[in-house]
């Protein structure tokens, strides 16, 4: 079971708390209706699924109610970092 | 009573406290401190079990959680507790245990005839033998199992409670054993908060049965002097009889605390085992090792044990588990046994050791003895059946691969074997780390782990007492330090152990016979399951080539003891056919369960009515009062329908749904979802959110609306109420209110954070009793007089805020039912008052109280759709024919809108909301039913589509029935048919899904 830092909060708390929010930093068109069938489907259907540095957002749903971003290693399920909705991840390799 | 192996010295048992038990239905008498393990063996019982798959006859091999033989079922009834290790169940008075395999009896076994052709069933027998007919697979299922089986699951509640506990601590060590001893006193010494867990019922581990000194007194002594020195430090918190059986991410362990389990079956008081789920900073790993048996033709036969084991017995217990010993080894350390056993009085008729020549001082001790020691040479073979007879003994070359001179039986009833150590690296596996073989030691070592732990002592391959006990301390300091406590130095001084030196030992894994592994009695390597040094070169043969591959294929290590004796030895055996190192062969994955744990433990209390926590709403007590029978929805127990005396579900319902439809009924609608949104750009929101517009709603209106997920599908509905200005108020499903909370949410957190607008769940703030009927505002009348309820000042899909039976209240004139509707919204805690009030104020009216099932059949008279019922996640508004509430000129793409122009959703096959009538009246389709054009059509029949809802409408006097049907729109009038798994099928004609007041105008009165 994770132990997750809220950046909300500040604290970290059990990953019973909060619930997964998938693929993070992904870019909503601003123009959907002006887009073809096939880059609609990218958008909507397609997410990486990396051996290694994957950044997700998480939702603190039984806390501070507040989406967040985690940078999380799929193979170790180690946390390296949490940060705020509208910034950058610091770590976007693995051992950096 | 007499117990025909108990010594003189009675080690840790107590002989003024004998303790009765029976075993097979059989009478023994133990002592206090005795295992049943301990027990059996001091009676001399010899066969404790048949093996899975052959049923030969088995007896107790090992001293703990390895032991792959004894395996029971303890009790019967409710209490009983199936799969039990003979090794760790601590004697109580009265314990009644039973071997799970063996019919009639372990002594005579029908199935022993299948042993005697054991050769026959090769690995993957099953899968090659019952493959086909397909057909019988079932059939021949039911008595495999019925022939192999292990224990029986009891069929009644159990008795017992347990419990769950979290724990934080800076400090956990795992293994009370002198390593997890040295690293839980020097952690404790600075203060940090200690956890230390130990499966056994009292500290020590190893040195309990050692006859080691340590600091010029005995090993239990000093035991005793450490356990004082750990108890006297409040922030150490000692468990015993406790497994730490997971490790999982972030330093989350599980430990299980057996807390009665050694008083009986029942708990005479409170908890019977307790789950400890411990979030630990720091761990130190102090598990120990298994000893490797030695494999060799008929190592199986009872009396063949393991050596460390016979040490245990005789020093523990005070157990002499046969008469004449042969020890079997391939290191040093195992002669210690040889001398334990010489020491009990009993005779060592030789050691046979694979090694050409060796004079260690453990070696020299026993041949001043005066015992042979065979040097160069192998035992080859058990003889006997139910016990042993003897030993075949043979000269080995140096490698140990070949037989090379004539072949002697030595006569003895015991066979002691050890094929050196395998550090115990279960919980660092469980971390993810990949254990390292090391050739030096003969065993894996613990691999590089992302958790903050360390492994000490016997588990970390440092074998040495001395070695040991240094490092527990190291360990203990630094995760101390670590975790914020103390400077990092060792405390006390090292306790002085006086080791011998061992010479190197041979690395053997199987102890070769005059003829070839094919052809020679079977050499076990897992004795549970009956894996063959034989069955895995056979695998190999076959073509499999991965350790996993060739785990499942011969279900090694797959039993109740996983392997904990012959994984070693087995993937060495595979290593050897492959023809590469056991380092390029590789381990398997160890994960949880350590050893198994209780789903009592698992559970805890979350069983009955605490499985999961129950929502009532204010009016709850006056359903139960009326007799309601409740479903659950969600989490929330709504009523579902209010029998009269006598009366059937169905009539009930019937009786609730004409009573709204001719009258007035009366419906708790509290657990709808309801979330207030407020903020400047609350409208733009919601219009984004929703598929029709809400930026023109003025205070006082109402609007329905669908809300879709981003592809296009339905996702949940309701009405959203414009407060004032910038103020709104969202009703949502009763199961999708969470889901909805948070969709909103993660919206306007990550799409628009510049939308100022905010959430807040008001769902339990909020009692509502819906009254709907021909009468609903004559009742309305008598208890409200501040608001005008006529239809033009106080209109269909408006809201009022006013004074009902006295109580501030927000009155919402929406309809589920399609008759004239108030739903009366008031503080939660005057909902009850409300709800009587208005009965009362009804009465006159003949006021009914109906639940959700006439609510789901009055929706439907009228077509209106359930959000998770008619549909499923694939659904969009148009397939529901709801074009109407998608919004054609909003200027903000709304959130699935791009999706529902999508090709696949543009189709004209797609499935389509219709009714069905069925041309039986009376036939109800059953829900989930599928639809097709011809019931005599062969199989496989085309689907056209499925019934989503289905009634009995006492108000149509016929049955009703909502369906997707392909294309439905443009089949009006055909008749489908709805087959039964009976063959039977339902005839019904497609109609519009509205049967009831299809112009909507009941509603607008």
């Amino acid at each position: 079971m994770l132990l997750i830092y809220c950046p909300h909060c500040l604290e970290s708390r059990e990953e019973e708390e909060f619930s997964y929010g998938g693929e993070a930093h992904i870019a909503r068109p601003l123009d959907p209706e002006n887009l073809s069938d096939e880059q609609w489907g990218d958008y909507l259907f397609f997410r990486k699924n990396p051996r290694g540095i994957h950044h997700e957002m998480w939702y603190h749903a039984t806390g501070c109610r507040r989406y967040f971003n985690v940078t999380r290693n799929t193979l170790t399920y180690e946390i390296l970092e949490s940060y705020l909705v509208g910034t950058e991840p610091q770590i976007t390799e693995v051992g950096v | 009573m007499k117990q025909k192996n108990r010594l003189v010295v009675f080690g840790r048992t107590d002989p003024n406290q004998p303790i009765n038990f029976t075993f097979n239905g059989k009478p023994y008498q133990g002592l206090l401190g005795d295992t049943l393990a301990s027990a059996l063996l001091a009676n001399g019982v010899n066969v404790v079990g048949r093996s899975f798959k052959y049923a030969r006859p088995r007896g107790i091999v090992g001293h703990g959680p390895e032991e792959p033989n004894g395996i029971i079922q303890l009790g019967s009834g409710s209490a009983t507790v199936p799969n039990l290790k003979v090794t760790q169940v601590e004697l109580y008075e009265g314990l009644d245990a039973k071997s799970v395999n063996g019919w009639p009896s372990v002594n005579i076994d029908v199935m022993g005839l299948v042993g005697a052709f054991g050769r026959l069933m090769p690995p993957g027998f099953y899968y090659k033998t019952f493959m086909y007919p397909k057909k019988l697979w079932m059939t021949y299922e039911h008595f495999i199992r019925k022939a192999a089986g292990l224990g029986k699951t009891p069929t009644e509640a159990d008795p017992d409670t347990y419990e769950k506990l979290n724990q934080h601590c800076d400090v956990l060590v795992v293994g009370a054993g002198p390593a997890g001893l040295t690293a839980a006193l020097e952690a404790g010494l600075t203060g940090a908060r200690v956890i230390i867990a130990d499966e056994q019922s009292e500290f020590g581990g190893s040195l309990l049965a050692s006859t080691q000194p340590i600091d010029d007194q005995s090993s239990t002594d000093w035991i005793a002097q450490t356990v004082s020195a750990i108890t006297a430090m409040p922030n150490v918190q000692r468990l015993s009889r406790s497994t730490v059986f997971g490790y999982y991410d972030h330093n989350f362990l599980t430990i299980l605390e057996k807390r009665t389990d050694h008083l009986g079956i029942n708990s005479p008081q409170g908890a019977r085992q307790r789950l400890h789920r411990v979030r630990a900073k720091q761990v130190v790993l102090a598990t120990g090792a298994f000893e490797r048996p030695l494999v060799f033709a008929h190592n199986d036969i009872p009396g063949v044990m393991q050596a460390s084991s016979v040490s245990t017995y005789v020093n523990r217990y005070g157990v002499a588990p046969g008469e004449k010993l042969v020890l079997a080894t391939t290191n040093d350390n195992a002669y210690q046994t040889a001398i334990d056993w010489y020491n009990s009085g009993r005779v060592v008729v030789a050691v046979v050791d694979t090694r050409q020549a060796t004079n260690g001082p453990l070696v020299s001790h026993v041949k001043d003895l005066g015992i042979e020691v065979l040097q160069g040479y192998g035992v080859i073979q058990a003889m006997g059946s139910k016990r042993v007879r003897g030993a075949l003994v043979a000269p080995l070359n140096e490698n140990g691969t070949k037989v090379t001179g004539p072949v002697e039986q030595l006569k003895c009833d015991l066979i002691a074997t050890s094929g050196g150590w395998s550090a115990a690296v279960h919980l660092s596996s469980h971390t993810g780390a990949k254990p390292i073989w090391d050739d030096a030691i003969v065993s894996f070592r613990p691999g590089i782990s992302k958790q903050q732990e360390r492994s000490v002592g016997a588990c970390n391959g440092t074998f040495d007492l001395a070695q040991g006990l240094l490092e527990g301390a190291l360990a203990g300091s630094e995760a101390a330090q670590l975790a914020g406590f103390g400077d990092g130095q060792v405390k006390r001084g090292m306790p002085i152990v006086n080791t011998l030196e061992e010479q190197a030992q041979q690395a053997l894994f199987l102890i070769p016979h005059t003829l070839p592994s094919s052809r020679a009695p079977s050499q076990f390597v897992d004795l549970q399951l009956d894996v063959s040094a034989a069955g895995i070169e056979l695998a190999v043969t076959e073509g499999f080539e991965s350790v996993e591959h060739v785990k499942r294929y011969t279900a090694l290590g797959f039993g109740t003891d996983q392997g904990k004796l012959g994984n070693i030895n087995g993937m060495a055996i595979l290593a050897n056919a492959l023809g590469q190192s056991i380092a390029e062969t590789g381990t398997t994955i160890f994960r949880p369960s350590y050893t198994p744990t209780t789903f009592g433990a698992i559970a805890g209390r979350d069983i009955g009515e605490l499985f999961d926590p129950e929502r009532y709403t204010a009016m709850h007590r006056w359903h139960e009062q009326q007799g309601a029978v409740f479903e659950d929805v969600g989490q929330w127990k709504r009523p579902w329908f209010f029998p009269n005396q006598q009366e059937t579900m169905h009539q009930a319902v019937n009786r609730e749904c004409m009573a709204v439809r001719n009258s007035i009924g009366i419906l708790d609608a509290s657990t709808l979802g309801k979330i207030d949104i407020q903020g400047p750009d609350a409208a733009e929101f919601i219009t984004r959110m929703y598929t029709n517009s809400y930026l023109t709603l003025a205070p006082g209106k109402c609007r329905y609306g669908v809300m879709l997920k981003e592809d296009g599908m339905i996702f949940d509905d309701g009405v959203c109420a414009c407060i004032s200005d910038n103020h709104y108020l969202m009703f949502t499903t009763t199961g999708g209110a969470a889901g909805v909370l948070a969709w909103l949410e993660l919206w306007q957190q990550t799409e628009w954070p510049e939308l100022q607008v905010y959430f807040t769940s008001v769902t339990d703030h909020w009692a509502t009793a819906t009254i709907t009927g021909p009468n609903a505002r004559n009742v309305m009348a008598k208890v409200c007089d501040d608001i005008d309820l006529s239809a033009d000042k106080f209109g269909f899909m408006d809201w009022r805020d006013g004074t009902v039976a006295g109580l501030a209240a927000r009155v919402f004139r929406i309809s589920f039912t399609g008759e004239l509707t108030y739903e009366i919204n008031v503080a939660a805690n005057y909902g009850r008052y409300l709800w009587e009030r208005l009965m009362a104020a009804g009465a006159e009216f003949d006021i009914t109280p109906y639940g959700t099932e006439a609510m789901h059949v009055l929706r439907a008279e009228k077509g209106f759709i359930i959000v998770g019922q008619d549909t499923d996640g694939s659904m969009t508004p148009t397939d529901m024919n709801m074009d109407w509430v998608i919004g054609k000129k909003k200027t903000f793409s709304f959130v699935g809108k791009r999706s529902l122009e999508r090709s696949d959703c543009l189709r004209d096959n797609r499935k389509r909301l219709v009714g069905l009538k069925t041309l039986v009246p009376t036939a109800v389709i059953p829900e989930g039913a599928q639809i097709v054009n011809d019931p005599h059509q062969p199989l496989p029949m085309a689907m056209q589509g499925h019934v989503t809802s289905s009634y009995f409408s006492a108000n149509l006097d016929h049955s009703i029935a909502l369906a997707v049907v392909k294309g439905g729109l443009n089949r009006m009038g055909e008749i489908v048919y709805c087959p039964a798994a009976d063959g039977s099928s339902i005839a019904a004609e497609i109609v519009n899904s509205v049967f009831y007041d299809p112009k909507g105008e009941r509603q607008h009165v």
